[in-house]
């Protein structure tokens, strides 16, 4: 009796048994999920250490200067967090969704549909996590032989933050997969996810746009990402930050609500 | 129709039960009882709303009109406590194909809330009583439909339900298949299990269920025991004759030979039936009718006496026949 009052809510272990299926499924196919990875590290060498060669140094919105690589870095792991969140939220879950048929199934045992969505989500944002903390790992190896990435204890929050910045995509990108009907209509969510990854401050500081496109640019979800970890670990922080975490939590949480309507129509008719 | 039995102690207790979708209604005010430990079934052509009652009582598609109970429960509100207690056979399988047979049961379990080892001894129990264990190890995806199909009723019992729900369960199967997987639902009523099917085979209705409701255009046209339909409806024998013609329709009955044939077959039938290549003439003994025919001449290409069957209740209830 002790041990069955001490046990968690169902409503927080019974998604769980989800992300245990997908273990099960991924155990095979981890080859997918390595690529995942090293996507990130050859923006980081290519762009941070060899255009950054021709560079130098960027000034920060502060003012002050930092290396090329320095600037770039939080920019590649934010970009990651939001990839991993996408890679599974977008076709993969739209092949368990509209093709395995896999909730179907799910949903007939005393599992609901918001055990599928948080499920699923939590499996994304592990996903992410796994990328982030490759990412971190490799910038940490370079911070040992010199090439410090990271000027700033602030620096240890960058995983929570690319965990916020997971949690948002994840659900923007569910919701938004909940609307798909075939495989091709991706390719608008690409038209969305690529201009983001290149032109949210990303490579080169926003203060390169006219003031109106910057405006439009900072209410963008990857530019609030980018904004976030880069003054954790430039240790630049200002009051942004909390609209920053704000803003991702929340898309995260209207996208959850969004995938909780959709699937109830998709799946309960 | 006949008395419905008492609603007290039953597993489903449908009353008006209706489901709409848009302007389309595919289940209209139908009213069924079942029994614990019995075998009902829903027998009916496609399109007769057998899958959409049968959702609605896997409380994964909402009641439009009337009352559903199952367990006393009600789906709307206790879903979950209701399908913690089913196993469902969807129409099409839905297994996982990225995960191995014995995965499959595993995982499903696991979506029950059993503990990993002891949905493993259940599953390898099942792997066992559905003769899979084999295959326990392979992936999904290259088996037989028939093993499919028993891959999937063994993950329906993984839960230990007190009823199992089973649409079209034997459809596509070819008849080894079938016949195995009817000893399997046989055993599992034996053990108690109250089963729920539909089907669209008479032979499978006669063959698991102990009562039946057929289904035609989202109602129910008749209730009963597979016997007491057929001694309901129609006679206890068929007489089939096949008239061959020469002039362009072959096996077919020409509008004036019609009424001529019928003359020759007045008087010794309750019924006579005509379909598209022949005729069946319902009477209590085939043998003698076919006898008394032939003496007042009538000469048909083929004659074949048999046992009524839930078809002719079918063709009888609704004018149509179930498989077209």
């Amino acid at each position: 009796m002790l041990a069955l009052r001490l046990s968690p809510p169902l409503a927080l272990t019974r998604p769980t048994r989800l992300v245990a299926r997908n273990l099960l499924v991924y155990r095979r196919g981890w080859m997918v999920v390595v690529s995942g990875f090293f996507e990130p590290l050859f923006y980081l060498f290519s762009m941070g250490f060899g255009v950054g060669s021709l560079i130098g140094a960027v000034a920060l919105e502060n003012g002050s200067t930092v290396p090329y690589a320095v600037f770039v870095a939080p920019a590649l792991l934010a970009s990651s967090a939001m990839n991993g969140a996408i890679y599974e939220t977008s076709n993969n879950f739209f092949y368990k969704l509209k093709y395995a048929k896999l909730y179907d199934a799910v949903i007939a045992t005393p599992m609901s549909l918001s055990d599928v969505a948080r499920g699923e989500i939590l499996w994304a944002l592990m996903r992410g996590a796994l990328y982030v903390i490759g990412f971190l790992a490799v910038v940490g190896v370079l911070g040992l032989g010199g090439l410090g990435l990271i000027s700033s204890p602030l620096g240890i929050l960058a995983f929570p933050a690319a965990m916020v910045v997971g949690f948002g995509f994840a659900g923007a990108g569910m919701a938004a997969t909940t609307f798909v009907r075939k495989w091709q209509d991706f390719d608008i969510m690409q038209l969305a996810i690529m201009p983001m990854f290149l032109f949210s401050g990303t490579f080169y500081p926003i203060s390169a746009y006219p003031p109106a496109l910057q405006i439009f640019v900072q209410c963008t979800p990857l530019y609030r990402g980018v904004h976030l970890i880069r003054a954790l670990t430039t240790g630049t922080p200002d009051v942004w930050i909390a609209v920053d975490v704000l803003y991702l939590i929340t898309m995260g949480l209207i996208g959850l609500w969004i995938v909780g309507k959709r699937l109830n129509k998709l799946l309960l008719s | 129709m006949p008395e419905i039995p008492p609603t007290q102690d039953s597993v489903i207790h449908a009353r008006g039960l209706t489901k709409c979708f848009g302007a389309m209604t595919a289940v209209d005010g139908v009213d069924f009882d079942v029994a614990p430990g019995e075998a009902f079934g829903f027998l009916g052509p496609n399109g007769a709303g057998k899958t959409s009652t049968m959702r609605m009582i896997g409380a994964v598609s909402p009641v439009s009109a009337g009352t559903l109970t199952v367990f006393g429960l009600d789906p709307a509100r206790q879903g979950a406590r209701i399908r913690a207690r089913l196993g469902v056979v969807p129409q099409a399988d839905t297994l996982d194909n990225e995960l191995t047979v014995m995965e499959n049961l595993l995982i499903y379990g696991r979506y029950f809330g059993l503990p990993w080892n002891e949905s493993r001894r259940r599953a390898k129990e099942l792997l066992e009583f559905v003769q899979l264990t084999d295959r326990s190890n392979d992936q999904v995806e290259p088996l037989s439909g028939g093993m499919k199909r028993r891959l999937v009723i063994a993950r329906a019992l993984i839960n230990e339900p007190a009823l199992l729900l089973l649409d079209e369960p034997t459809t596509g199967l070819d008849p080894q298949a079938r016949h195995l997987l009817w000893d399997r639902l046989y055993r599992l009523k034996q053990r108690g299990v109250t089963l729920c099917l539909t089907t669209h085979y008479m032979d499978e209705a006669e063959q698991l269920c102990d009562r039946l409701v057929v289904m035609d255009k989202a109602k129910i046209v008749a209730e009963g025991s597979p016997r007491q339909l057929i001694e309901q409806y129609v006679t206890r024998e068929v007489l089939e004759l096949r008239f061959n013609r020469d002039e362009g329709e072959v096996g077919g009955i020409a509008a004036d030979d019609s009424a001529h044939i019928d003359h020759q077959l007045d008087g010794l039938a309750e019924r006579i039936e005509q379909l598209p290549d022949r005729l069946l003439v319902y009477t209590a003994d085939g043998d003698a009718t076919a006898a008394a025919a032939f003496e007042r001449g009538l000469r048909p290409a083929s004659i074949l006496v048999r046992r009524s069957t839930l078809e002719d209740v079918f063709l009888r209830l609704t004018g149509r026949s179930l498989v077209e």
